[in-house]
C-alpha cells in the first residue's frame, strides 16, 4: 500500500457492488424513448400476420372459406390448420405434456381460439383480411365450471384417446387431466379426525391474467439464402424457444437465432409458446419474407396465459390452544381447453405443495385434480413461482379461518406455529427442505412497526361505534406471513421440456480491465444489466460501471432457462458469482507470477491481489487483465474468460411479513388502504433500490388481483373482461404508498446468499389485502368470501351479513 | 384506399406525408416516421403508453386518426431532451427509480411534462390524479410520483434562480 492507493473504503465504494443502490444503466435508453421492443423491429419487406379467432367457446368448425380474404388488397396468404398439417404444425406440444391446436383443427374449445392466420402487407390489410374470412361454426354445449366438467357426458378433447393415461398418469374422466398428490393422506385424515378443533373452508383463487403493458409478439425472418431463421419475440426463455422451434420445424438449432429484445413486462405471460409465434415462423418460411405478429390487448387477455383458477378445499386441525396438527387440501384446478401450464415437467401443480407455508405442520396432504373446460389455456406463474401464490393464499386464509374457529388472535396463532429459527434447514411434511429463515424476528418487527396492539384496540372501538350507528366504516387488519419457494431449480428434479433448469454466465475481461458478461436469463424490467454487474463487481473487483451485461440473444449468450419464478438471482446470479470466482482463481495465478511469489502468497483485497504481509506489493485486476493478454505466463493460457453453468443444490425460500390496514365503507363497498407495511427477507440484498421497486410493483399487482382484477366468463364462455375497461389495472389514483422494511437471512447454499424477491410481494400481498377485507367483517361473522373484492362484492358481503339494516 | 395529404410538426421538424384516412396517429408516428418512443399498450385509450403532446395537450395517439392531427404540433418523448441534455423529468425518473421495464415510460414522462406545465407546483394528490390516465404494471407508481415531485421541485428552483 502506498500513498497513491485509495482507501479500502473508497475502493469498495468505487465498485458499486453488492448492497449498493446503484442507479440503473437501462434507464438512459428507456427514458429517451430508445428502448427496442419487438414492435420496434422493422425489416425491409416485412409482412404482418393477424388471427381470425373463434367467437364461440365450443363449436365444430364446419368450413373455412378464404376466397374473399385473398381478394383483399394487400393480403398474401391465409393459413389454416390444413396448411399446417403437412408440416405437422397444426398442433404443438405444451410445456405441461399436453398438446394444443395452433390453428383450429375441426373444432374450437375456447372463445378467442386461433382459427386462421392472415398474412398481409401491413397491419390494416391483415385486419381487413381477417374480417373477410368466412368460418362456418356449429355450436356445441359449453362447460365453464370445472366441477360440472367432471360429471358431464360432453367430451371436450375428442383428440385424446378415451381411457388412455395423460402426461401425469391416469385420467379418471374424459375431461380430467391428472390427479397429482403429495403427502400422507391417511395420516393426515387421522390427525384431523382426532383433533380438538378443525376448520374447513373452500378457498377460491379466481382466474386472472398477468397483463404486462406490452402484449406478446414476434418477428420471424427466414433467410432462404443462408438457411438461417431469426426470431425476435417476447420470450422470457429465449433459449428454450430456440430448442422448441428447432424440434418443431426441423431446422437445425445452429440455424435458428432467437432474440428477446427489450421486453415490456412479462410477469409469466411470456413464458409459454403461443400459436402466434408458430404462425409467424411458418408464414416467414412460406413467403420468404419477415413476418410480424403482435397481439392486441383483447387477444392478450382472451388467449395467452391466464393464471390461477384454483378451487382449494381445505381442512386444518389444531389443539384447543392453537397448535396446528394437520393440513388437508384438495384442489380442483381449471386448466382450460389445453393443459398449457408453465411448470417444471414433474410438477403439474407447480410447487403448490409449499402450502404448509411458514408453519411447522406435522402432517399434511395435497391432491390436485386438473380439469379441462371451455376456457383459454395457460396456468402461468403470474409474478410467482409455479402456483406458490395459490399456496400462500390458501394457507394464509386457512390460518385466519382457524383463528376464527379457535377464537384466537390471528397474529398469535401464526407466531405459535412458525417454524423456529433453530429448525432450519427444515423439511416440511410435503417434502420441501427450507434453506433458512427467522420468522419470529420478522413477525415481531412487523407487529411492532405498525403498533399491532394499538390497531386491534382501534378496531374494537370502531366495531362498537359502528354498532352504535356512529360510523359506517369498518377497519380491517390484514396479516400475512408467507414463505416462497423460488429459484427452480435443481436439475435432478426440475426441467422444462427436458431441459434441466440450470442457468449460466459467461464472462470476458477485456485487456484494459473492463468486462462483458452474458447470461442465459432475460430481463423484463428487473434491471439485470444493473444488478448482475453488481454481483460481478464484488467478485472480481472491476467497477459495475465497467461491466456490460448482455442477455437474450441465443447466438451470443450461453444456454439458460430464462427469467420467471424469481429464478434469475438464485440461479443465474449464482452462475455469475461462480464464473467470477473462476476469473479470480486465474487472476491469482497471474498476480503471483507478476509479483514473483507463490500462488498461495497472495490474497484478494477488494480489487487486487496483494502479497501477504507486504500490502505495498500488489496487482490490481486491471493490471492482471492486461498481463493476461500481453505476457507469456508459463502454464497459463492467454486471456481472461470464464463460464459457469450453475445447477443449484436446492431452491431458495424468501419470506416476509405484510400488514395491510384497510378502511371499508359498508354502504358503497369502497375501500381505502390506510397503511401497508411490507417486510421482506430475500437473503443478501444486491440493490436495495431495485428491491424496493420490485416490492412496490408486486404489491400493486397483488392489489389489483385481490381487489378487482379477474378473467370472468359468462355461462356460454364469453370473456366478460377482455379490455382494460373491464379488466382492472390500478392507476396511480387507486394505488397507495407502501412502507418497506427488511430482515436479512442469507441462503446458506447460494454463493452470495441471495434468495430472489421479485415475486414475494405478489405472493404475500394478495392474502394481506384479502385478509384485511375478511378481518373487517370478522366481528360480524364473515368466514370466507371470494376474491376479487371489488366494490360490488364487498357491498354484497356487508349486505349478506345484514349490515345494511 | 385513397391517401390523404397531411402536414405535421413532430419534435420541431416539419413533416409532409400521405396517410390512409383510417390510419391511427400512433401508427403514422411509429411506422412512417420511425418515432418509436410512444408505444401501443391497449388501443382503447386506457393505458397511456402512446401518450404524445399535441398543441399543448396530452393526447393518446392510439385513438386519434392521423388526418385529425393535420397541421398539429406534436411533441413525443424524443423531443423532450437530448442525450447530452436530458430533460429534468428524464433525469428524475432515473434518479428515483421511476421505471422498470420502460414500456410505459415515454408516455408517462410525456404526460408528466404536460402536467407540470399545467400545474408547476402540484401536491402528491394532484400528481396522482393528473397521472391516472397512464398505467404502469411494474413500479406501483410510488417512485413515479416521487420522480415527478422531485422534477417539479427542481424545475421550480431553476425558475426561481433565473428570476
Amino acid at each position: 500500500m502506498n500513498d497513491m492507493t485509495p482507501s479500502r473504503e473508497d475502493r469498495v465504494a468505487n465498485l458499486k457492488g453488492l448492497g449498493t443502490s446503484r442507479k440503473r444503466v437501462e434507464d438512459a435508453r428507456f427514458t429517451q424513448g430508445k428502448g427496442n421492443y419487438v414492435d420496434d423491429v422493422k425489416l425491409p419487406g416485412m409482412l404482418f400476420g393477424d388471427f381470425v379467432r373463434s367467437p364461440y367457446a365450443h363449436a365444430r368448425v364446419k368450413a373455412i372459406n378464404t376466397d374473399e380474404a385473398m381478394k383483399v388488397p394487400g393480403v398474401l396468404a391465409v393459413l389454416t390448420a390444413k396448411d399446417l398439417e403437412p408440416l405437422n404444425l397444426h398442433w404443438m406440444p405444451t410445456l405441461a405434456g399436453d398438446k394444443q391446436m395452433v390453428l383450429a383443427d375441426g373444432k374450437v374449445l375456447f372463445q378467442g381460439q386461433e382459427v386462421a392466420f392472415v398474412v398481409a402487407e401491413d397491419r390494416y390489410a391483415a385486419a381487413d383480411g381477417v374480417e373477410a374470412v368466412e368460418v362456418e361454426y356449429e355450436e356445441l354445449p359449453v362447460i365453464t365450471d370445472p366441477f360440472h366438467a367432471l360429471e358431464t357426458d360432453i367430451v371436450l378433447r375428442e383428440d385424446l384417446e378415451a381411457g388412455a393415461d395423460g402426461a401425469h398418469g391416469p385420467r379418471k374422466h374424459h375431461n380430467h387431466i391428472f390427479l397429482w398428490e403429495e403427502g400422507d393422506e391417511a395420516a393426515t385424515e387421522q390427525a384431523i379426525g382426532e383433533a380438538e378443533v378443525v376448520a374447513e373452508e373452500m378457498v377460491y383463487y379466481h382466474r386472472t391474467h398477468p397483463c404486462p403493458l406490452e402484449t406478446c409478439g414476434a418477428v420471424a425472418s427466414m433467410d432462404k439464402v443462408n438457411g438461417k431463421l431469426t426470431v425476435w419475440g417476447t420470450f422470457q426463455a429465449p433459449h428454450v424457444v430456440r430448442t422448441v422451434a428447432s424440434l418443431l420445424s426441423g431446422i437445425e438449432e445452429h440455424n435458428i437465432r432467437v432474440i428477446s429484445p427489450d421486453i415490456g413486462g412479462g410477469f409469466g405471460n411470456k413464458v409459454g409458446v403461443y400459436p402466434g409465434y408458430v404462425c409467424a415462423i411458418v408464414a416467414s418460411i412460406v413467403t420468404g419474407k419477415p413476418v410480424k405478429w403482435i397481439e392486441d390487448r383483447m387477444e392478450n387477455l382472451m388467449s395467452t396465459a391466464f393464471a390461477r383458477d384454483y378451487w382449494m378445499k381445505g381442512k386444518i386441525s389444531a389443539t384447543k390452544d392453537g397448535k396446528i396438527t394437520g393440513l388437508h387440501c384438495h384442489v380442483t384446478a381449471d386448466h382450460g381447453a389445453f393443459d398449457a401450464c408453465a411448470d417444471p415437467t414433474k410438477f403439474p401443480a407447480g410447487f403448490f405443495h409449499i402450502c404448509t407455508g411458514s408453519y411447522d405442520i406435522p402432517v399434511a396432504y395435497v391432491g390436485v385434480d386438473g380439469v379441462y373446460t371451455n376456457k383459454a389455456p395457460g396456468g402461468v406463474a403470474y409474478r410467482c413461482s409455479f402456483r406458490v401464490t395459490e399456496a400462500a393464499y390458501f394457507i394464509e386464509r386457512m390460518i385466519e379461518v382457524l383463528a376464527i374457529e379457535l377464537g384466537m388472535d390471528a397474529a398469535e396463532l401464526r407466531a405459535k406455529n412458525f417454524i423456529k429459527k433453530e429448525q432450519f434447514p427444515y423439511t416440511s411434511a410435503l417434502g420441501w427442505e427450507y434453506d433458512s429463515g427467522d420468522y419470529h424476528t420478522a413477525w415481531d418487527k412487523a407487529l411492532k412497526s405498525v403498533d399491532y396492539e394499538g390497531l386491534r384496540k382501534e378496531q374494537a372501538e370502531r366495531v362498537e361505534a359502528f354498532k352504535r350507528g356512529e360510523t359506517r366504516k369498518l377497519l380491517g387488519i390484514g396479516l400475512t406471513h408467507f414463505t416462497e419457494i423460488v429459484g427452480a431449480g435443481p436439475v435432478k428434479n426440475c426441467d422444462i421440456l427436458g431441459m434441466g433448469m440450470f442457468d449460466s454466465c459467461e464472462i470476458r475481461i477485456h485487456p484494459t480491465g473492463s468486462a462483458i458478461a452474458r447470461l442465459g436469463t432475460i430481463s423484463q424490467g428487473q434491471g439485470h444489466a444493473t444488478t448482475f454487474a453488481q454481483i460481478l463487481a464484488s467478485e472480481i473487483g472491476i467497477s459495475a460501471d465497467s461491466i456490460t451485461i448482455e442477455e437474450g440473444d441465443t447466438d451470443t449468450a450461453p444456454y439458460g432457462l430464462g427469467t420467471y419464478g424469481s429464478r434469475s438471482t438464485p440461479v443465474a446470479g449464482a452462475a455469475t458469482a461462480m464464473a467470477g470466482r473462476k476469473i479470480r482463481a486465474k487472476a491469482q495465478m497471474i498476480a503471483a507470477y507478476l509479483l514473483e511469489v507463490h500462488d498461495d502468497d497472495v490474497e484478494w483485497d477488494v480489487d487486487r491481489f496483494v502479497v501477504k504481509g507486504a500490502p505495498e506489493r500488489f496487482k490490481t485486476m486491471a493490471e492482471i487483465a492486461y498481463a493476461s493478454y500481453n505476457q507469456a505466463i508459463p502454464g497459463v493460457e492467454p486471456g481472461l474468460e470464464a463460464v459457469s453453468y450453475y445447477d443449484p443444490p436446492n431452491m431458495t425460500y424468501p419470506f416476509g411479513a405484510y400488514i395491510c390496514v384497510m378502511e371499508i365503507d359498508v354502504d358503497t363497498g369502497e375501500h381505502e388502504i390506510r397503511q401497508f407495511y411490507a417486510l421482506d427477507d430475500c437473503g443478501t440484498r444486491i440493490n436495495p433500490m431495485v428491491i424496493e421497486g420490485q416490492v412496490h410493483g408486486g404489491l400493486t399487482e397483488a392489489l389489483a388481483i385481490a381487489m378487482g382484477q379477474e378473467i370472468a366468463y359468462d355461462e356460454i364462455g364469453n370473456v366478460k373482461t377482455g379490455t382494460l375497461m373491464d379488466f382492472f389495472l390500478p392507476t396511480s389514483w387507486e394505488t397507495p404508498n407502501y412502507t418497506t422494511d427488511h430482515t436479512e437471512t442469507p441462503s446458506p447454499h447460494h454463493p452470495i446468499g441471495a434468495k430472489g424477491v421479485g415475486e414475494s410481494p405478489n405472493v404475500g400481498g394478495v392474502p394481506a389485502f384479502s385478509n384485511a377485507v375478511h378481518d373487517a367483517f370478522r366481528a360480524f361473522g364473515l368466514r370466507q368470501s371470494h376474491m376479487p373484492h371489488d366494490h360490488w362484492r364487498i357491498w354484497k358481503t356487508a349486505h349478506d351479513l345484514g349490515l345494511h339494516g | 384506399m385513397a391517401k390523404t395529404h397531411i402536414t405535421l410538426t413532430v419534435n420541431g421538424e416539419a413533416k409532409e406525408l400521405l396517410v390512409d384516412p383510417r390510419e391511427l396517429l400512433i401508427h403514422t408516428l411509429r411506422e412512417q416516421l420511425d418515432v418509436t418512443g410512444p408505444h401501443i399498450g391497449c388501443e382503447t385509450s386506457h393505458c397511456g403508453a402512446c401518450t404524445v403532446d399535441i398543441d399543448g395537450k396530452s393526447v393518446k395517439s392510439c385513438t386519434l386518426f392521423s388526418v385529425q392531427a393535420n397541421g398539429a404540433d406534436i411533441t413525443t418523448i424524443e423531443g423532450l431532451g437530448t442525450p447530452d441534455e436530458l430533460h429534468v423529468l428524464q433525469q428524475a425518473f432515473r434518479e428515483h427509480h421511476g421505471l422498470q421495464c420502460g414500456y410505459c415510460t415515454p408516455g408517462m414522462i410525456t404526460r408528466a411534462h404536460r402536467l407540470l406545465q399545467e400545474n408547476p407546483n402540484p401536491t402528491e394528490e394532484e400528481v396522482r390524479f393528473g397521472m391516472a390516465g397512464n398505467l404502469c404494471r411494474c413500479t406501483g407508481y410510488q417512485n413515479i410520483v416521487k420522480s415527478i415531485m422531485a422534477a417539479a421541485a427542481e424545475m421550480n428552483a431553476a425558475q426561481e434562480a433565473a428570476e
